[in-house]
């Protein structure tokens, strides 16, 4: 059974690492967003569409980064239109959020047809478990750089937020909207940018989804897990390094279902398939109080109103 | 929420006949100002059917024909008419669960999970009381079990915020998959009605236990008790002492903590409240059509509904029209398919098209002199 | 003329079918289709071009729109709610549709019952062995091919493939055809290797692509050096395992392009016979059968060409299995008992299409895993 364990643990970094960029991409970005009081859940379609894009550049290229590219600026497309209408007055983020879902899962569906069947080439991994004789830890090892670029992006990001003017930008027109117009800062504009690039990182983390891990595109490649990573920068409490932990927790949590599983553990395994879910609850019932719920949101959220 | 003024408003927004309820008021200056609530949504709808048409007209297909299949496969005959109704139904109730909790200030997004979790607790007390109890005794006794279940199950989202300041967005999503892997685990395990091999289910509850059609028509029960829970929901949101302090709640939560309501019991309250219509909704997909609990409870009425829900601004009466054009689209999306061999995704992009343009049409209010009466100031 | 000549051809191949031996249910015949105005309303659970389940009958499913007079109207995406009934309905009603196609499991209970009621004159053939002759209304009727039996060979190919004894099985839901897959699957391994184990990894729905990929992977770790699954869309499964460097069988349709190193063979539906019978039986004014099942002895399945993860042994036993099974070699030799409780669960011998094997709700001893 001591094998068993190890077999179990290995999988769930290995599930870590190779489960963990798409979220954290998509929550960073998400991060981004909401810091600037804006909500955008439109990003599942964001990921399914920016996925779509990445395999259909990589066939028709054969590079995959310019895949990873395209599906970032495809994102930022979608975006970029979510920012400019909710730009209009009494326009509900939210609301239009949920609708882009179905337009940008609707434009990846309908364009992403002849991409089902074809092979494209996809990014390679880095193998960082060289030091080992385990197969099963060097295979876990072996790790997309994306995951690397998702990590950077939100150390970077959260040292921005403390430490750069853009920045405080950023968190001033979160927090207060007159007090940034006070400021000369233009609202509309930040937030524009804003939902923007945190269109291009959700288009990225569906680039991974095709191109690196599971690695395919097909119309049930995301199944909820854009909207799900929107959900945990709530759980993050608007944290670009906790969104990293976050996803990285989930991805662990995601792979202990199967690996249950493998080492014969089998009652029950709708449970381990949900542990995500519940362990994310848990967690957050476990580290929340009563009085300090809302002190890490943004003040301009409009969930927050 | 930013945009609880024209939500609060009113019945007219529903588009339906705008004039019978507030016809008793100044009749000119309510109908002016409501049929804005008419004419700008109209507006919209036209616009995305514009857009829409202009990618048909890029694939090269007929944007005619589409029309044409739309009115048809959604509205244009009896039966269409029917299954467009029929469609509606569960989308009515699993808006509800979106907009009562609004009203107070919460975004809750389980439905989903109260739907399932309901319909499965209907199934499951009525499998062993079938044959035993008669339908009278048992319908009851299921309905109660459907509601009670998705209000507790959406209920412990609303106390965790309350008791916890968990927030209820999260958790309510989180609450949705666990339900889903609690229901599967019964239904594929202990549960399972071992003669039907190919899709693991409860035992069925028989016909005799189904609520079936309304006489002479081809629509469930559930859509009537849909729009008769939305009317009563409206005015106990607006004309009762609960839904003044739900409301006062929502538009300031330490306001209210500073009056003296029951902020926790509001807040569980309506959080209950929209667990039990979701899980009145999964009773229905029960009762009325799959006869047993089995993994199809979770078809995404319950995500549907939020978009529902936000489209009518969170008023429990405009969700009727707003359920109705979702199902007649949902309806047609088939005939559209299939005579015009376009794939589904078609429909999601027309769907996500109409909702976007919708949503941005909000802008539009208030700003037509033609249909000011005066006291409409426009707001930012 | 092209066309007479088309019919022509069709019934020849319809009645070699029949002589082939398919399971034809004369005695409870539907009404005789006029071929000159049909149309066929078929329905999908999923995306006609999944690379999976829903392909492969819509890929057949082109047979029936060469028949000269047929019109076929498709509608896929559609899930096993109210919006199955309604859509067979809207087919029948709008489209005119005298024939429904429904091509997913949870169809038939109570959409398709329900429907064929309702509109006798519509006939409705569904993809499942579920028909109940005594029970189901006679417009109602199944089609399916038994898949097992190419699982079956595809074991008896895995089990001299692998060196450390463990074969992964990716399923998506524990329903009776993927258990009897999984079983078959197990027992053509035992059939060449008696050490044979296979671990089973249950997804819990049809397409879960990270998920299909994070249980090949827990396979692969756990020790297991060749995968196979039954899930919609076997893509990802297939090239995780390519990637982990472990062999693989395929399922549904020839994934052997996607594992160029590892793939062995793979089970495939030959749906095509089945949807080219019924074409024929349209053209000629023929009466659609109400039960038609088969395996390899009526052609309803078959076996990927072999790929490079197939060793000269593997394939001369695979071979010899796929000539067992069209000569009605059966499978579930009894006495077997199941994995958890030891208890004998197959008293007998049953041949491969007894219908006391479609109600299979266990797991046998020689596969780890659960299904709940």
């Amino acid at each position: 059974m001591n094998a068993g364990v190890v077999t179990v643990l290995i999988a769930m970094l290995g599930g870590a690492i190779r489960v963990s960029t798409p979220f954290m991409f998509v929550a960073v970005g998400e991060c981004l967003t909401e810091k600037s009081g804006r909500v955008n859940l439109g990003l599942e379609g964001t990921l399914v569409l920016g996925a779509m894009v990445a395999y259909a550049i990589s066939y028709h290229t054969g590079s995959p980064w310019a895949g990873v590219l395209a599906a970032g600026i495809a994102g930022s497309a979608l975006g970029a239109m979510h920012g400019s209408i909710c730009s209009l007055p009494r326009v509900n983020d939210v609301a239009v959020g949920i609708a882009m879902m179905l337009f940008g899962t609707g434009v990846a569906f309908f364009f992403g047809k002849p991409y089902i069947q074809p092979t494209a080439p996809r990014l390679t991994s880095i193998p960082f478990g060289g030091f080992s004789d385990d197969l099963n830890l060097r295979s876990a090892l072996d790790i997309n750089p994306l995951f690397f670029v998702g990590i950077a992006v939100a150390v970077i990001m959260a040292w921005a937020f403390a430490n750069t003017r853009w920045g405080l930008i950023v968190r001033t027109v979160g927090d207060s909207a007159p007090a940034a117009r006070a400021m000369g800062i233009s609202v509309d504009l930040v937030r524009f940018l804003s939902t923007t690039v945190g269109g291009f990182l959700a288009g990225v983390g569906g680039a991974f989804l095709s191109l690196s891990y599971p690695g395919s595109w097909n119309q049930g490649l995301s199944s909820g897990q854009g909207l799900m990573a929107v959900a945990l920068v709530i759980f993050a409490r608007w944290s670009p390094l906790r969104c990293v932990l976050a996803a990285l927790l989930f991805g662990a949590a995601g792979a202990l279902g199967p690996a249950l599983q493998s080492v014969g553990v089998t009652q029950g395994y709708y449970f381990f398939n949900a542990a995500p879910y519940i362990l994310t609850l848990a967690l957050m019932i476990a580290s929340s109080s009563a009085t300090r719920s809302a002190r890490d949101m943004p003040g301009e959220l409009s969930m927050a109103k | 929420m930013s945009s609880g003024a024209p939500a609060a408003s009113g019945l007219a927004a529903a588009g339906t006949p705008p004039s019978a309820p507030s016809a008793r008021y100044d009749l000119g200056v309510r109908l002016r100002a409501n049929s804005e609530y008419v004419a700008i949504p109209v507006f919209a709808l036209l616009m995305a059917a514009a857009l829409f048409a202009v990618f048909l007209l890029a694939i090269g297909k007929s944007p005619i024909e589409f029309v044409n299949y739309v009115w048809r496969g959604g509205f244009g005959t009896a039966f269409s008419l029917q299954n467009t109704l029929q469609r509606s139904s569960p989308l009515i109730l699993t808006a509800l669960a979106v907009a009562i909790p609004a009203r107070i200030g919460l975004i809750m997004i389980g439905g989903e999970g109260a739907l399932v979790l309901g319909g499965f607790a209907a199934a499951a007390i009525a499998v062993p009381m079938v044959g035993v109890v008669p339908p009278i005794v048992t319908i009851p006794v299921m309905v109660a079990a459907a509601v009670l279940v998705g209000a507790m199950w959406v209920g412990i989202a609303g106390y965790l915020r309350y008791a916890r300041g968990v927030n209820e967005t999260i958790s309510s999503l989180l609450l949705t998959y666990i339900g889903i892997a609690i229901m599967n685990f019964f239904v594929e395990g202990v549960m399972r009605d071992a003669s039907n091999p190919n899709k693991p289910s409860t035992k069925p509850i028989g016909d005799a236990y189904m609520v079936g059609y309304i006489p002479g028509t081809e629509v469930h029960w559930g859509f009537p008790v849909g729009v008769l829970l939305s009317v009563a929901l409206y005015i106990l949101m607006t004309r009762t002492t609960f839904g003044f302090a739900a409301r006062v709640t929502g538009g300031n939560f330490r306001a209210a903590l500073a009056q003296g309501l029951p902020v926790g019991r509001l807040i569980v309250g309506c959080a209950m409240i929209a667990g039990g219509c979701a899980g009145l909704a999964g009773y229905f997909e029960v009762a009325a059509i799959q006869g047993r609990a089995n993994a199809s409870l979770a078809a995404g009425y319950g995500f549907t509904g939020i978009l529902v829900s936000f489209l009518a601004r969170h008023n429990p009466v405009v969700i009727i029209p707003v359920a109705i054009m979702f199902g007649g689209l949902v309806a047609s999306g088939g005939l559209i398919q299939r005579r015009m061999g376009m794939p589904d995704a078609t429909v999601l992009v027309l769907q996500g098209l109409i909702f976007v343009v919708l949503l941005t049409s909000e802008t539009l209010y208030g700003r037509f002199a033609i249909f000011r009466a005066g006291d409409a100031k426009e707001r930012t | 003329m092209s066309a007479t000549g088309f019919s022509r051809r069709t019934l020849l191949k319809s009645a070699a079918l029949g002589a082939a031996g398919a399971a034809l249910d004369l005695g409870a015949m539907g009404r005789a289709f006029a071929a000159a105005d049909l149309t066929v309303g078929i329905v999908y659970v999923g995306a006609r071009d999944d690379f999976g389940w829903n392909q492969a009958h819509a890929v057949a499913a082109e047979a029936l729109k060469l028949v000269p007079g047929v019109k076929v109207v498709e509608e896929e995406n559609v899930p096993e709610t109210d919006a199955c009934a309604k859509t067979m309905e809207s087919m029948i009603n709008l489209d005119g549709a005298g024939l429904i196609l429904a091509t997913s499991f949870g169809y038939y209970t109570p959409f398709v019952v329900d429907m064929a009621k309702k509109y006798p004159d519509v006939q409705f053939r569904h993809a499942a062995p579920l028909w109940n002759k005594d029970k189901d209304p006679k417009n109602a009727g199944s089609y399916f091919g038994y898949l097992n039996q190419a699982h079956y060979v595809d074991g008896v190919a895995a089990g001299l493939s692998t060196t450390s004894n463990k074969l992964g099985f990716v399923a998506a839901k524990p329903i009776s055809s993927v258990l009897s897959n999984i079983n078959s699957f197990m027992l053509g391994a035992r059939k060449t290797n008696p050490k044979a184990i296979v671990q089973v990894i249950f997804t819990g729905d049809w397409s879960l692509p990270v998920r299909e990929a994070e249980s090949a992977n827990a396979l692969v770790d756990a020790g297991c050096d060749v995968i196979t699954c039954h899930v919609d869309s076997p893509k990802v499964v297939i090239e995780t395992a390519e990637k982990r460097g472990v062999k693989s069988c395929g399922h549904n349709a020839s994934q052997a392009p996607l594992a160029p190193k590892g793939f062995i063979t793979g089970a495939e539906y030959k749906w095509a016979t089945i949807y080219k019978g019924y074409a024929a039986d349209i053209a000629a004014g023929n009466p659609l059968p109400n039960f038609l099942i088969g395996g390899y002895e009526s052609d309803f399945v078959q076996n990927t060409p072999f790929g490079a993860g197939a060793t000269e042994a593997a394939k001369a036993a695979a071979n010899g299995a796929i000539a067992d099974m069209k000569n009605k070699v059966p499978i579930y030799v009894g006495p077997l008992k199941d994995n958890k409780t030891g208890k004998v669960v197959i008293d007998k011998t049953y041949g491969n299409l007894d219908p006391y094997l479609d109600n299979m709700n266990y797991l046998l001893e020689g596969v780890v895993g659960s299904i709940t």
